[in-house]
């Protein structure tokens, strides 16, 4: 049971092959068995879980068939959970439990989703490996000495390593899509605005989008169904009516025009991501897309812009974290510039550290106009350049990193890391849906295909991811030593 | 040598909101601390901004009553600094693109010239809390309930040339937010704050000498004080030889002077850059024009119409527009009893002086403009003489019940039957055989004292014009 789709088990529920309170504590189990060596999970709310899943199913017996009724997730450490402890990965945050719900969090409460925990992720949501976290390293369940991605690293390791049927994420350069690439799982950013960042702790606000991490571009569509909409208490969050997006799942990809970003497949690309992605491209080709290339001109600016825009706006979002209502504070502080100092200081690791400090110089007097307006300028061209390419064709598709996961440990220059996130970025920057599925596997490790769509073209993408997803079974390969059930 | 003063005065107001800027937290003044702050207030993780209408309303009414511009597009900034009253670290303002332009609003300076004072901008921007340093044994308390308040900044040109000046442009702009009703504005509660741009230069220049700006000046008498204060200190300093460091100071009321609180060398770098957590708000020509049709009748254009309606000179209808209650009081006192010129001088004079002296608003009178209304028709019909009407005045303040019923119960009713006066004024005569036969005489100025005489017999309610009358006729 374990081992299917949200859909399915959706299905299972229904027909009462298994019960709610079956399926958490199977995987509650689970999670007891195998978190220890993964680290996916910083709380696991056991007790509240089964009291849901007892509510979900008197609910099903009473006739409820909501999709998500039952159905158990994990929810990323960043969104505030009502009475749970919140930390988003950082000692600032070890000890703050949230007397709300963030808006995500609400709508799977309503939808009668079971929450298993909250999983780990790098600190503030600032890694691409999940090691920055301040509760140790995840585990990547293919090679458990490799990363598994991050920031959203411990929800796809919990989907991945079925300690979840499903799980939330967000992602500011790619902290969904990297990590399901990495994890062999999908994974789905949309548009910017197009759900709620209410209770969503900030990274960079103009960035900052939630998802979905889960098995199918189909289950995907389900979670995004839940998700999506307008929030009066996000001013960013667009008011554009929710499609179901398990509508069009099944149209034909006949005629469907696809981009090849040529900047997607250039120097610092493995050779085997390469041919995986040529092949899973000639699986559209077989349902009658036709690939074109596509130039994407101002790419190569987008990691530069946005290590510029991210950490600014990162500064000030993280000015709160002062000692003074909440969260961490310093011993015995001398004073209140001594308890600033060494709260912020000792609360916050080395890499959180960096990014303040990067944000604060760029926006500081006599810098601003090289820095900061320079990156909002190139995110302008940026995005134009996306705008002229879905002028040509339908989606973009290109690898969602330039490798496999990498071993832990073994990225230790800032920059390496951040260059994790080139085929991402741009994505944000431009506010785009975007989707990582598994697309084939090189040297043993998961490939994920990166599907791109125009503004709010969410339906499209997870259309295109799915009906991929029905000629290949990339999606329900398993890493063996977490996959079989127990 | 003779000193050029120059000063730009950059205003907070408070503006009238049941919630606050972004977050739905009720506003109102002198709760319990952390009782008026909502998770947004607290600034907990995940929290979102969501502007108050209301506020952006009031905001354009401003900038519409002081003919301003009106900007289509304005963006909310982040202003960037650690304290911990100010729970985001950050406040939420307006830099580039502040709501209200340009505008401008006239002043009447004391040898009646009027002065027309440049108003730079007006933007929105989220208050502080404030740190409680008292009852905490060496640590500091933090009270939030004031964090997220809307403020409105209005920041003048430095077109103001004495304190005096300052002060009358600061009374002007009090009048006109009251008159809009879009904020308290009581300096002493601090929803209007007043932070002066001072500098000097010698006279003739037209260089803009080095300012200081004086911070915490919260009443209309310090804004004068700390603002000569600061001009005396700079000459001295000018003329001894020194130079003005450019700084902020904070103006201590009990000592009466201004002392550095920062230097700009160690000001903070505010790193200033766009919310990213609002949208730009953008205003259409709709907005602006339902906005507009709110408008009431501003303080100039109400002086105005009275001078002209009601006949009043322009020290009356000055005093009687400075303040909306006050105007309407007095518009409905003149309207009801018909005689604009008694109701001024009533309104101004007695009502006035009664207010004062109980330190009341006008809306806190006991005498209600209807019942004014009503004794002044009363002077007007003989039912009492305007000696008499002061002392119903008197009674009115604590007797609630109508004005006629005042007047019968205490008997205060002008005796106007020629009857009963003959027989005051025989009596009179038959008391005064020596002024009487003065009068006879030819000293006509006895005359007076036999009308008092007679006047006093009555307690004052005999009608002088009739006493006087009668008097003249019987000693012919």
């Amino acid at each position: 049971m374990i081992e299917k789709t949200v859909a399915e088990i959706a299905v299972a529920l229904n027909a009462g092959d298994i019960s709610s309170v079956e399926l958490t504590q199977t995987y509650l189990d689970r999670i007891t068995q195998f978190n220890g060596e993964l680290n996916a999970y910083i709380t696991v709310c056991a007790d509240s879980a089964l009291r849901q899943a007892k509510t979900a199913d008197e609910k099903r017996a009473k006739g409820s068939n909501s999709p998500l009724l039952g159905v158990p997730l994990a929810h990323k450490d960043i969104f505030c959970t009502n009475g749970v402890t919140t930390t988003c990965g950082s000692r600032m945050l070890h000890n703050f439990v949230a007397p709300y719900d963030a808006t995500v969090v609400e709508k799977f409460n309503d939808a009668g989703a079971v929450m298993l925990g909250k999983t780990n992720m790098d600190e503030f949501a600032m890694g691409s490996s999940n090691e920055t976290s301040f509760f140790g390293p995840v585990k990547n369940p293919w090679d458990t000495k490799r990363v598994p991605g991050g920031s959203s690293g411990g929800s796809a390791v919990a989907v991945a390593a079925d300690l979840c049927a499903m799980a939330t994420g967000t992602d500011t350069g790619g902290s969904i899509r990297q990590p399901a690439a990495f994890c062999g799982i999908t994974g789905f950013k949309p548009s910017y605005g197009r759900v709620s960042r209410w209770g969503m702790i900030a990274f960079a606000s103009s960035l900052d989008q939630a998802g979905p991490l889960c098995k199918t571009a189909e289950d995907a569509a389900l979670m995004t169904n839940v998700m999506a909409g307008l929030d009066k208490k996000d001013s960013t969050s667009i008011d554009k009516p929710v499609e179901d997006y398990t509508a069009s799942l099944s149209n034909s990809l006949d005629g469907l025009k696809i981009g090849v970003p040529k900047q997607h497949f250039a120097e610092g690309l493995t050779a085997g991501v390469e041919q995986t992605i040529r092949e899973a491209l000639k699986e559209y080709e077989n349902l009658g897309a036709t690939i074109t290339e596509i130039d994407l001109p101002n790419n190569h600016l987008s990691v530069s812009a946005y290590y510029v825009i991210a950490p600014a706006e990162a500064s000030a979002n993280l000015s709160r974290y002062d000692g003074v209502r909440y969260g961490y504070r310093c011993e015995d502080p001398a004073d209140l510039e001594d308890m600033y100092k060494r709260t912020r200081s000792e609360g916050f690791g080395e890499e959180v550290k960096r990014r303040i400090m990067v944000g604060t110089y760029a926006l500081s007097a006599g810098f601003y106009d090289a820095y900061y307006r320079k990156a909002q300028k190139i995110r302008r061209l940026i995005k134009n350049d996306f705008i002229d390419a879905f002028d040509e064709v339908d989606v973009i598709i290109g690898p969602t990193s330039p490798h496999t996961a990498f071993e832990i440990g073994t990225k230790t220059d800032p920059v390496t890391m951040y260059l994790e996130d080139i085929y991402t970025i741009a994505v944000n920057l431009a506010g785009l849906p975007g989707i990582s599925i598994p697309a084939g596997m090189a040297d043993g490790l998961p490939v994920g295909m990166h599907i791109v769509g125009s503004d709010f073209a969410e339906a499209k993408v997870l259309n295109v991811a799915h009906q991929f997803q029905q000629q290949t079974d990339w999606h329900q390969h398993k890493p063996t030593a977490f996959g079989k059930e127990n | 040598m003779e000193w050029e003063t120059v000063i730009g005065l950059e205003v907070h107001v408070q503006l009238s909101t049941e919630s606050k800027l972004f977050s739905s937290a009720p506003t109102q003044f002198g709760a319990e601390p952390n009782t008026q702050a909502n998770i947004y207030d607290l600034a907990l993780p995940g929290v979102l901004p969501v502007l108050n209408r209301d506020a952006l309303k009031h905001a354009v009414k401003f900038g519409l009553a002081i003919n301003a511009s009106i900007n289509n597009t304005s963006i909310f900034d982040r202003k960037n600094y650690f304290y911990p009253d100010l729970p985001k670290g950050y406040q939420i303002s307006q830099l580039d693109f502040p709501t209200v332009g340009k505008g401008s609003l006239t002043i009447t300076l004391e040898d009646g010239e009027e002065k027309i004072i440049g108003v730079t901008r007006a933007h929105m921007e989220e208050d502080a809390g404030k740190s409680l340093h008292e009852d905490f044994h060496g640590m500091s308390g933090i009270d939030l309930n004031r964090a997220g308040t809307p403020l409105l900044e209005i920041v003048s040109e430095p077109d103001l040339r004495s304190a005096r000046e300052a002060v009358t442009y600061l009374k002007k702009l009090h009048s006109i937010i009251r008159y809009l009703d879009i904020s308290d504005a009581i300096m002493a509660q601090g929803s209007m704050r007043c932070d002066a741009n001072v500098s000097i230069r010698p006279m003739g220049e037209t260089e803009l000498g080095t300012r200081t700006e004086i911070k915490n000046i919260n009443s209309f008498r310090f804004v004068e004080k700390a603002i000569n204060y600061e001009v005396q200190r700079q000459q001295d300093i000018i003329q001894d030889g020194g130079r003005i460091v450019q700084e902020t100071r904070l103006y201590d009321a009990r000592r009466d002077e201004t002392r550095t609180m920062r230097s700009k060398e160690v000001a903070n770098d505010y790193r200033y850059f766009p919310e990213p957590d609002l949208l730009p708000i953008v205003i259409d020509q709709a907005f602006v024009n339902s906005i507009r049709a709110t408008l009431p009748e501003l303080p100039d254009a109400k002086k105005t119409r009275f001078a002209k309606e009601f006949g009043l000179n322009d020290y009356d209808a000055s005093v009687l527009t400075n303040n909306r209650d006050m105007a309407d009081y007095f518009e409905c006192v003149a309207k009801s009893s018909g005689d604009a010129k008694l109701a001024a001088n009533w309104v101004a004079g007695e009502l006035q002086a009664l207010l004062k002296k109980n330190n009341w608003e006008i809306k806190e009178s006991p005498i209600q403009a209807d019942r004014l209304a009503t004794l002044i028709a009363r002077i007007k019909d003989n039912t009492i003489s305007g000696k008499i009407a002061k002392t119903v005045f008197e009674a009115m303040i604590k007797d609630s019940s109508n004005v006629d019923d005042i007047i019968e119960a205490k008997g205060l009713k002008q005796i106007t039957d020629i009857g009963e006066i003959a027989k005051l004024v025989n009596e009179i005569i038959a008391n005064n055989p020596e002024q009487v036969e003065q009068f006879r005489e030819g000293k006509e100025q006895v005359l007076s004292y036999l009308v008092g005489q007679a006047m006093k017999l009555s307690r004052g309610k005999a009608n002088p014009a009739q006493v006087n009358q009668i008097l003249r006729e019987k000693l012919k």
